[in-house]
């Protein structure tokens, strides 16, 4: 072997050893470099560079207080040239500092200890995990939003109950929005502050309310989502009245909304009953239920723009209708917000359409065919395996561009949700395909905009887009709903 | 929180703590809300079985093993170790005999021995006389004639390779809060020695002047002192740069300021003394086997509480890593050992490298080594691209699997927060997240010695098992 060993000695120069082994090991790497070892000059180390064929006179020469610099390399020239790396690399120390890995929790625990003043975990994690998540957020006194789906009722009456001996709140499971003093949370709409607060089992539907209220110029303070089974008679409505309770309390709160599908009759009766214990004005909203007893204090609306005004203290008037053409034809509804598809079909079967749903309100038929059909383009058989079409709207073009060439549909209605969480352009889409796929004499669209000026997307943006495309926009989800029966012949 | 949590709740913005999709949590900052992300995985990594296994025992026994790990920590934390004495390894564990060998480590028969282990029971057996030589002492092992037992059967630990047998010199250290013993053997030094595999004469040499001349010493210096309290050195040498286990320079040079005085006043041999002093003075590691023993003092007295899941033993033979819960008594639970990651003495390489190896890891038990990394940051340094400034977050990550912090032991740098202690095995399996443990490594033949330094971690095959184990008592009572 012709390689060249070359030693330098630094007298008196101590770096800690494992400072030293770092730097070694990036010598060693250099191109023709066997070896290197730097090492402070004690015997016992002096013994094991010289077990390794590292060790000249030098080095050999060297005292414990002494760092020696040995390598070994192919030639003179590389391993004068790695003593002279290595020298530089121990004189200019590491500027790094605290630049390191940013440390982030890896449990809810550590995030509590890390944040002790935390008071809500908003769980997104898959289905089958969110109730242990949530368990673990109530046990450390967190407040638990479940935006999760997939989770056991089982499961949810269990957290409810342990919870509510906490006196603490589950939004959810299957909660997409919330607002708790003005901040949205999950799916929500960035809307201006005021005195209602809402309960709701929909995330559409509070983000629809919520909206409503905010065109009409008023402003939310709270709005409390409490998942889509909570009204069920098997969960009892355990964090809706919990919220209605609070609400009831908060000073700040003039008006109570809370927003659902028609809950189980005993069930109802005790959410009305205690907004009759609140005392403030309130408005329930069941979308498809038929009336029911009130006391004074409350009203009930059967759509969600009736409830905002309800809840704004203004009647339940229809906005101006604009000059439409007629179509003969049924009408087809693409949604994408849930609680929107069942607020048109109140609407539509209100009106007395013979209507299908896959997603059907009480008195309607379930199905996915007809002339009068209102798909819900969120629901499971949809979105297996793909976004939801509030974050990803491409679920919705196919049935889109089947219905813009069907001949016996006069009117599609495709609604467009925005706000925090949605997509960041679900206009331009819709519009793109209509202006791909419409016909002159083929179907209306009527589309409505759930959201607000100060929402990311903005408001009269998407809108404008709708409109140069040729979309009629109506300024909520119901009066679209209504433009469509006008278009239809039957408003 | 005070008063009605949910008034609290609607009185001000939320402040979220987000678990799962991270685009929340970029909306709450964008929003200018308080919110901390959790960098969240499945638990148990995503094995069903286990995680229902979890997920049960937090239903029904929840508040049962909370108590009885609250009652496991309160034994750690309250521990009052004390270096007593030096006395022969024959008298301080009455069931050895000759040809008797405990080793580090779950139980292993010679078969399944790496080298370095074969090489320091070689030279064990020579240096007790029961061999004339290192060959005879392999045709004896291979036909039997030694019988082998974990050091931790006879509350006793060693680094490395470990070996104890009866005319050794160990180091006892009382736990004088709950009266039991531990005990471990002098630390060698560095270079070829018998914890590494080393059993030539030099090695051997010195174990008999250990025997004959340093230990006896020692141990008069000890009984002259009344003993040395070990609590509060070990909390000065984490204020010093130590964590215990690569890295003892400052708890070592505390040692012999505290002994110098009673070794001097107890020895009438000026050049014996000298020797004594020069051989402490000589090694950064001399501390280690005291805190190993220590810390085997420590976490013996949190053994045998039903129900508890914390960790009460971890410790590796080369072949095996295996572990000790409180909950579940003196069963071994066992996967094989990892290898360990780290930088290496010029000559050697990772090639040169024997599995993960040693009893030492019950620093780790005991919220020191690779628990208070952040104490070291020297230390962190030996994992791959680990920047010193990264030493912090090895000691915060280990806050996730244990159960509380040592309030006596802290690490100023990371705003004296306590050293994170009481391992619970349900949060290992949860967050498969597995004790990290500062170590040395061996070379894979005996003799040559320690290779290199760095990081193991525990498999966390042993904690599932373990999980396993306690669900089914549980069950049964």
């Amino acid at each position: 072997m012709n390689a060249v060993v070359m030693n330098e000695v630094r007298k008196g120069f101590y770096v800690d050893s494992v400072a030293l082994m770092r730097i070694s090991r990036s010598i060693g790497r250099l191109k023709q470099v066997d070896e290197a070892s730097l090492m402070m000059g004690t015997p016992a180390n002096r013994e094991i560079m010289a077990d390794a064929g590292l060790l000249a006179d030098e080095g050999a020469a060297a005292g414990g207080g002494d760092l020696v610099i040995a390598v070994r390399a192919e030639n003179s020239a590389a391993a004068k040239e790695a003593l002279s790396t290595a020298i530089e690399q121990l004189q200019s120390p590491s500027q790094k500092f605290a630049s390191g890995e940013e440390w982030t929790p890896r449990t809810l625990r550590s995030a509590v200890s890390a944040f002790p003043s935390a008071n809500v975990a908003l769980i997104s994690v898959p289905g089958e995990f969110a109730a242990a998540e949530a368990r673990k957020a109530i046990r450390l006194g967190l407040h638990a939003m479940i935006f999760s789906d997939n989770v056991s009722i089982a499961e949810e009456i269990q957290l409810k109950r342990e919870a509510q001996s906490l006196g603490l709140l589950v939004m959810g499971p299957d909660c997409g929005t919330a607002i708790i003093s003005g901040t949205p949370l999950a799916f929500a709409n960035c809307v201006s502050r005021g005195p209602v607060g809402i309960v709701g089992a929909s995330g559409t539907g509070i983000q629809e309310v919520s909206c409503q209220i905010e065109r009409m110029g008023g402003g939310i303070l709270h709005a409390i989502g409490v998942g889509g089974r909570d009204l069920k008679s098997e969960v009892g409505g355990t964090t809706t009245l919990m919220a209605i309770d609070a609400l009831a309390s908060d000073p700040d709160i003039e008006s109570i909304v809370v927003i659902s599908k028609p809950p189980g009759d005993d069930v109802a009766k005790k959410v009305i009953e205690r907004l009759g214990i609140a005392g403030k004005p309130a408005v329930v909203c069941f979308l498809g239920s038929a009336a029911l007893p009130l006391p004074a204090n409350v009203l009930q609306a059967y759509t969600l723009k009736d409830a905002a005004a309800a809840a704004v203290g203004k009647g339940f008037e229809q906005s101006e209708r604009p000059g439409l053409p007629t179509r003969s034809g049924g009408i087809a509804g693409l949604y994408s917000g849930g609680t929107l598809c069942a607020e048109a079909q109140v609407i539509l079967r209100d009106a007395g359409l013979p209507i299908n749903s896959n997603a059907p309100i009480a008195k309607v038929a379930k199905g996915r065919e007809g002339s009068y059909v209102l798909l819900d383009l969120g629901d499971d058989e949809f979105t297996r395996g793909r976004p939801h079409p509030m974050i990803d709207p491409g679920v919705r073009e196919a049935f889109l561009i089947e219905a813009l060439g069907r001949d016996d549909i006069g009117v599609v209605l495709a609604d467009v949700v925005i706000g925090q969480g949605a997509h960041s352009d679900p206009a331009l889409p819709l519009a793109d395909i209509v202006r791909a796929h419409g016909r002159r004499s083929g179907p209306i669209v009527i589309s409505a905009v759930t959201g607000t000026e100060q929402d990311s997307q903005v408001l009269s943006d998407q809108e404008s887009k709708l409109c140069k495309a040729g979309i009629v926009v109506a300024s909520s989800n119901a009066d679209a709903a209504r433009w469509a029966l006008a278009v239809a012949g039957r408003g | 929180m005070t008063g009605d949590p949910i008034e609290s709740l609607l009185r001000g913005p939320p402040k979220v703590i987000n678990v799962g999709l991270a685009g929340f949590s970029r909306d709450l900052s964008e929003q200018g809300v308080e919110s901390v992300h959790v960098d969240w995985s499945p638990p148990a990594q995503g094995d069903p079985i286990v995680a229902a296994l979890l997920s049960k025992l937090d239903g029904s026994s929840k508040e049962r093993i909370d108590a009885a790990n609250s009652r496991a920590l309160d034994q750690m934390l309250s521990s009052e170790p004390v270096l007593i004495d030096v006395i022969p390894a024959s008298e301080a564990i009455p069931a050895l005999e000759p040809r008797r060998i405990l080793h580090a480590g779950p139980p292993l028969e010679w078969e399944r021995m790496c080298g370095p282990m074969r090489g320091a029971i070689q030279g064990i057996s020579v240096f007790e006389g029961w061999e004339a030589n290192l060959s005879d002492a392999q045709k004896s092992a291979e036909q039997g004639l030694f019988s082998f037992y974990p050091n931790h059967h006879f509350d006793a630990v060693g680094p490395m390779t470990g070996i104890t047998t009866l005319s050794q010199p160990v180091m006892v250290v009382e736990n004088r809060k709950f009266g039991n013993r531990a005990y471990c053997a002098i630390n060698e030094g560095l270079g070829k020695v018998l914890r590494f595999g080393g059993n030539d004469d030099e090695v051997l040499n010195r174990l008999r002047w250990i025997r004959d001349e340093f230990g006896p010493a020692l141990g008069r210096a000890l009984r002259n002192l009344g003993g040395l309290s070990l609590k509060g050195l070990v909390a000065r040498g984490l204020s010093m740069g130590d964590e215990m286990h690569q890295r003892n320079a400052a708890c070592s040079s505390l040692a012999l300021r505290e002994l110098a005085a009673a070794l001097a006043e107890t020895s009438s041999d000026s050049q014996a003394l000298t020797r004594a002093f020069a051989f402490m003075a000589g090694n950064d590691q001399f501390f280690l086997n005291i805190a190993m023993a220590m810390g085997k003092s420590i976490a013996d007295s949190a053994r045998a509480i039903e129900g508890s899941s914390i960790v009460t033993a971890m410790s590796r033979n080369g072949t095996d890593f295996g572990i000790q819960v409180s909950g579940t008594g003196d069963s071994w639970f066992i996967a094989p050992v990892e290898m360990p990651e780290g930088l290496f003495f010029p000559g050697f390489t990772e090639e040169d490298a024997n599995p993960d190896m040693g009893d030492s890891a019950i620093v780790e038990t005991v919220g020191l080594g690779g628990f208070a990394m952040g104490a070291a940051p020297a230390v962190a340094g030996f994992v791959g691209a680990g920047a010193a400034s990264d030493a912090g977050n090895y000691t915060l990550r280990m806050k996730d699997i244990t159960a509380g912090g040592n309030p006596e032991w802290k690490i100023p740098s990371m705003d004296y927060i306590g050293v994170p202690t009481g391992i619970d095995i349900r949060a290992v399996v949860e967050t498969a997240i597995a004790p990290t443990i500062n170590t040395g490594i061996a070379h894979r033949r005996a003799g040559i010695g320690q290779v290199g330094a760095g990081i193991a971690r525990a498999p966390l095959k042993c904690f599932s098992q373990a999980l396993v184990d306690l669900a089914r008592r549980l069950e049964a009572k």
